[in-house]
């Protein structure tokens, strides 16, 4: 529980990040979504063994996190966390997968490494991405753009909720059982029993919680509808934002921007 | 008419398990006044809350505010009229940001444009919380979490002002500034508290539930003079009215 407590700060200190003033922050959140999507849709299409075309794109995130002022180190290690379980999906693909696709010097590479390591940066990339997205526009922020893009209010506004009342579940999911450990004196407790009637007591205060928010709305003259205040617009830079970004996302889908960038180099070096 | 009369009328409610939590409770309060209902727990004082905004229905008996009864048709004024602390801010602060969140009444209530910003800015100075408007909830502290939730209500300009144990969790400068910011209101109000040195400091007046009876309601340094009154339905005298803990004197009687 020590560590969803760590996590959650974590999430609070996205959250600061979002409240930056860079020229970056300060773009309507529906065109970094979009570009995002346009990023993601182009991450993942690529094929298992396809690896060099996928380096180019860390150039997005990383010139995100420079023109955002994001601190990196932070970011990457929230992707590194992410990774274990992207090795965990690949790690079995060197098994099976034995037929020799690059041969280096004495070393042959299998396809099972490749689609291996693929499988990761993949992951880096689509979940630095996201990151960085939040962190550039804040959690709320990004439901809204995504309502005013054509996802439905009542899905929004539950993952507005969601998010609002993770804080107060987990704090609340931490207490309960920290009092469990705290009487459970460095053994099991009463093992799997315990926790399931503790998940259960979870489960009922949260319906109860939710009763009581209810009610508040009720009493503010809630009638079923959230009036939005979304001033922000997109303009110009807005536009070409994403047109850039989108651009260079489906080029570098089309194009091995790596090797292109080698046979550059290689070209003018001969 | 004014809005700001409430009568509460042989109100009773049971619960669907049979418990009566309010049996003939009746008292009325006026423009202006500051009521504090005390009791102990399980005394019925929510449950009498809920009722003054019509959150609860009558088992029998009648609320009105007003002169107007509590009724479907008539909650939506009610719920302007009545505005309503919840004794729990994170029940009262749902929306991702303070700004939003105080914005959120009135914007039920169709007040847009300037009007919403002035409304807004409005309630967040009177709480002195502007500087927290564009904080999420989940970054503030219990107080400023508290000076918040009160101007979430604040901002729908209610005539009475209903508060379920506002000093409840917080620090003592929290709840020294919390108490200021309410003698400043002309509101009517109506605190269940059971911090008892902030109803005598808030309250000229104080009803006792006991048992879903009233029990007692008089003026607030009267009733807490009636000690024995006061451990049958489970209280005691505010701190400031005992005798020094050391030598005894300087205790009211």
């Amino acid at each position: 529980m020590a560590s969803m407590n760590g996590a959650l700060l974590d999430l609070k200190r996205l959250d600061r990040l979002a409240a930056g003033q860079t020229a970056m922050h300060r773009l309507d959140p529906r065109a970094k979504v979009l570009a995002t999507l346009v990023f993601i849709v182009c991450v993942v299409s690529f094929g298992r063994y396809e690896l060099s075309a996928m380096i180019p794109f860390f150039i997005f995130p990383a010139v995100l996190i420079v023109l955002g002022q994001l601190p990196a180190g932070y970011l990457i290690t929230k992707v590194a966390l992410v990774c274990p379980l992207a090795i965990a999906v690949g790690v079995f693909n060197p098994l099976f997968d034995r037929t020799v696709l690059v041969q280096l010097g004495p070393l042959g590479i299998t396809g099972g490494w490749i689609s291996c390591a693929s499988i990761v940066v993949r992951t880096a990339l689509t979940v630095g991405v996201a990151l960085t997205l939040a962190a550039l526009t804040g959690f709320p922020a990004i439901c809204r753009a995504m309502e005013r893009l054509g996802m439905p209010k009542a899905f929004a506004m539950q993952l507005l909720f969601l998010y609002r009342y993770i804080f107060v579940l987990t704090e609340e999911g931490a207490r309960a059982s920290r009092a469990r450990e705290l009487r459970s004196f460095g053994k099991k407790g009463r093992g799997p029993a315990s926790y399931a009637s503790l998940l259960g007591h979870l489960l009922l205060r949260t319906c109860q919680r939710a009763e009581r928010i209810h009610m508040a709305m009720l009493a503010r003259g809630f009638t079923g509808v959230f009036h939005g205040r979304d001033h922000s617009r997109f303009g110009a830079a807005e536009l070409l934002f994403l047109l850039i970004w989108s651009l260079l996302c489906i080029t570098l889908r089309l194009n091995n921007g790596a090797q292109l960038l080698g046979s550059l180099v290689t070209g003018l070096l001969s | 008419m004014s809005h700001h009369i409430l009568e509460v009328e042989n109100l009773r409610h049971v619960y669907p398990d049979g418990t009566a939590a309010l049996r003939d409770v009746s008292f009325s309060v006026t423009h202006g006044e500051s009521v504090a209902i005390i009791g102990a727990n399980g005394a019925g004082k929510s449950t009498l809350l809920l009722h003054l905004n019509g959150h609860l229905t009558p088992s029998s008996g009648e609320i009105r505010i007003g002169h107007v009864p509590i009724g479907k048709s008539t909650l939506p004024k009610v719920r302007r009229t009545v505005g309503m602390v919840f004794q729990d801010p994170d029940d009262q602060l749902f929306m991702p940001t303070v700004y939003e969140d105080v914005a959120f009444g009135p914007m039920n209530l169709g007040i847009a444009g300037a009007d919403l910003e002035k409304c807004v800015k409005g309630a967040l100075r009177r709480v002195d919380a502007e500087h927290l408007a564009k904080k999420a909830p989940y970054h503030l502290s219990a107080g400023e979490k508290r000076r918040v939730a009160i101007a979430t209500v604040l901002s729908m300009s209610p005539d009475i002002l209903v508060m379920d144990e506002p000093t409840n969790g917080l620090d003592p400068h929290a709840r020294r500034q919390l108490i200021g910011l309410l003698k400043d209101f002309h509101h009517s109000k109506i605190f269940t508290s059971h911090d008892l040195d902030m109803v005598l400091e808030l309250c000229e007046r104080t009803i006792i539930l006991s048992g879903g009876e009233v029990r007692a309601d008089g003026p607030t340094r009267d009733i807490f003079r009636d000690e024995a009154m006061l451990r049958e339905c489970r209280l005691e005298k505010p701190l400031s009215m005992q005798g020094c803990p050391v030598c005894g004197r300087g205790g009211e009687s």
